[in-house]
């Protein structure tokens, strides 16, 4: 309680309130996340559950169009599926696998790239020479053997199981490298600032040290990079989708649809393609624009007034 | 009261250099035929020897670059001396574990010169304040610790209120305060201030030594002084010692100093404050550069420039020799009593 009165009179709040830009992009942000999050108590359909599904309704154009019904708003995909609730679902995919892959590539990232910045020596150079051989292999050939191996080791049946959190480990560990270098960068920065020396001079540890003081002082790069890798996560995904090594059909992301739409838009049912499009671009953007605002924000020398 | 003579803290033949020879295909050359591995390294501080005493503000006086500041963060053990001994009290500090170190971190404080770069921008002035009392008693309350912080704050004149604001909401003077107090917050008896006003408008400059000089009357402080600025070193100092390339020159209590310095390099660089009706320039023009620390001179440093030297004075280095009961001179002439 004491907590919030304090970040309702913060700085942080204040500017929060007063940029239309961030409380329109924060709200949005915030309803499709509760959106996906309740997708199984607001779809009218259940996507997943393949008894309800009938091929013969498959691609009906929304229910304002001609032949549109109204069971389907925004009309049917190509296996009959709802698509407004297949996209609930897949924004719902979507969502997880993009933030799960930030937050696994930025933790990996942050303590590595913390590390090597402020250890140094021969610790620094081993952790970057191992982030360069990361960064020099493409993302897609670790995700193609990666789910070569998985699907041969423990069938295709529980490959789809685990798709999810194969797909954020896979994204992941393409991605951390940059974090890792933003970091470090930082942190070489931060470290000769005699802030640092002070807190050494009270005999505070170098976890303490790096963790508390010179990591809040690196945050500012890695933030905005964290809003670009969500959408390069959900991007990512929506690729390894198109290539089969992604989401399965049964379980569709926002990027397998447009992929399964995309197939379609040229015999007329664009609107499996474009519906999950719109949604996919209205999130990324959304949480580009939170991300600036945030970076705005957080940087204490850009304060406004 | 303790006796005001007997030394807080001794420094015995410290040495400090840097390897800047970077990674190991810089540091081979070619030479005459064959591969050969050079390092380069900066000799910072060189066989540098003296002791503070309780209750005294020691300068430290030199030239850019003379290894200053290095010799007062190995003081502090923010670098390892390369040999050498530091003993503070009766114990040598300078190869203490960082566990071993913890009760001598709380005696011994650092006040530094940059007042933008030495906070962080990131945590209120109160979270800086509290960190260190903290840190130090774990079992201390909140409350306990923020009445220290605001007790603390007064006494360096910055209004307790304005606590819970970030360091970038103040001036650059405010700021020194606020990492003065900082420095203060543990009680330490001792603080390294290096440079603490050189980068602050002069009339700051003053408040501040004013500052400095009343928390060392209410709490006894010792203090080590690095600065260049030679009116701020009569200002405040009880000794004061002349760093020539890392190298201790002369070391004599600030009246002496200034009435009748006894090193050549000493009566050098005091010849070049200026004074007020001066008609002619009394100024002892120094020829040439002060040497890179990279390659010294063989004998004494300052050979290379001094009006007075002579062959003795390229091949023996000369050792800093007790010169009345607070004084310490290091030169050959004034050895053999012809300076």
């Amino acid at each position: 309680m004491k907590a919030w009165r304090r970040f309702r009179g913060s700085y942080f709040f204040y500017s929060f309130r007063r940029d239309p830009v961030a409380l329109a992009s924060f709200s949005i942000f915030l309803f499709l996340v509760l959106v996906s999050i309740l997708a199984p108590v607001i779809a009218p359909h259940n996507p997943y559950d393949t008894s309800t599904i009938d091929v013969m309704d498959a691609e009906i154009p929304p229910s304002w169009m001609n032949g549109g019904e109204e069971r389907f708003w925004l009309g049917t995909d190509i296996q009959g599926r709802d698509l407004y609730s297949t996209m609930l679902y897949g924004l719902r995919t979507s969502v997880v696998i993009g933030i799960g892959a930030v937050l696994f590539q930025g933790i990996l990232g942050i303590v590595v790239g913390l590390t090597a910045g402020y250890v140094g020596g021969r610790v620094d150079s081993f952790l970057m020479r191992v982030a360069d051989i990361q960064f020099s292999i493409p993302y897609l050939i670790v995700a193609i053997i990666t789910s070569a191996v998985f699907q041969l080791a423990f069938g295709v049946g529980r490959f789809e199981q685990l798709a999810m959190p194969l797909l954020i480990v896979i994204i992941g560990i393409s991605e951390w490298p940059k974090y890792a270098r933003t970091v470090r960068a930082s942190v070489l920065g931060e470290k000769q600032k005699e802030y640092v020396e002070a807190a050494r001079v009270i005999g505070l540890n170098p976890a303490r040290i790096m963790y508390r003081h010179i990591l809040p002082n690196t945050l500012t790069p890695v933030l905005v990079i964290s809003t670009i890798q969500v959408a390069q996560a959900v991007m990512s995904e929506a690729a390894l989708s198109f290539l089969g090594l992604g989401m399965p059909v049964t379980k569709p992301s926002l990027g397998s649809l447009i992929k399964a739409g995309f197939e379609y838009v040229f015999s007329g049912s664009w609107w499996i393609t474009l519906f999950p499009g719109i949604l996919l671009v209205t999130f990324t953007l959304v949480v580009i624009l939170f991300g600036d605002w945030l970076r705005d924000v957080l940087n204490p020398k850009l304060y406004k007034g | 009261m303790p006796n005001s003579s007997t030394p807080l803290l001794s420094i015995r033949h410290l040495v400090k250099h840097f390897d800047i020879s970077g990674s190991l295909l810089d540091q081979l050359t070619w030479e005459k035929g064959r591969l050969r591995r050079r390092r380069t390294t900066v000799k910072a501080v060189n066989d540098v020897s003296f002791e503070i005493r309780r209750g005294e503000t020691l300068s430290v006086v030199g030239e850019s670059g003379c290894g200053k500041s290095t010799l007062a963060r190995t003081v502090i053990g923010l670098y390892p001396p390369n040999r050498g001994k530091i003993i503070y009290g009766d114990q040598r500090i300078d190869n203490l574990s960082a566990r071993q170190m913890l009760p001598y971190r709380r005696r011994m404080q650092m006040i530094f010169q940059d007042p933008y770069a030495s906070l962080n921008p990131r945590m209120t002035v109160a979270r800086t304040l509290e960190e260190p009392v903290v840190f130090h008693n774990p079992s201390m309350s909140g409350a306990a610790a923020a009445e220290k912080v605001a007790d603390v704050m007064r006494q360096v004149g910055v209004d307790p209120k304005w606590a819970d604001r970030y360091p970038h909401e103040f001036s650059g003077g405010q700021r020194q305060r606020i990492s003065i107090a900082r420095a203060l917050m543990v009680d330490p008896e001792f603080i390294v201030a290096d440079e603490p006003v050189s980068a602050l408008d002069v009339s700051i400059q003053a408040q501040i030594l004013n500052l400095l000089m009343d928390a060392q009357d209410q709490r006894g402080l010792t203090y080590l002084f690095i600065t260049h600025d030679l009116s701020v070193v009569r200002h405040i100092s009880t000794r004061v010692a002349v760093i020539y390339l890392g190298t201790l020159c002369e070391l004599a209590p600030a009246a002496d100093i200034f009435s009748r310095p006894r090193h050549p390099y000493t009566q050098a660089l005091l010849s070049a404050i200026p004074r007020l009706g001066e008609q002619r320039s009394q100024h002892i023009r120094l020829k040439g550069e002060v040497p890179t620390p990279i390659q010294l001179p063989t004998g004494c440093v300052f050979n290379g420039r001094c009006r007075y030297a002579d062959a003795r004075c390229r091949e023996e280095v000369p050792v800093a020799t007790p010169l009345g009961p607070d004084a310490l001179v290091a030169c050959h002439r004034v050895a053999e009593g012809k300076l």
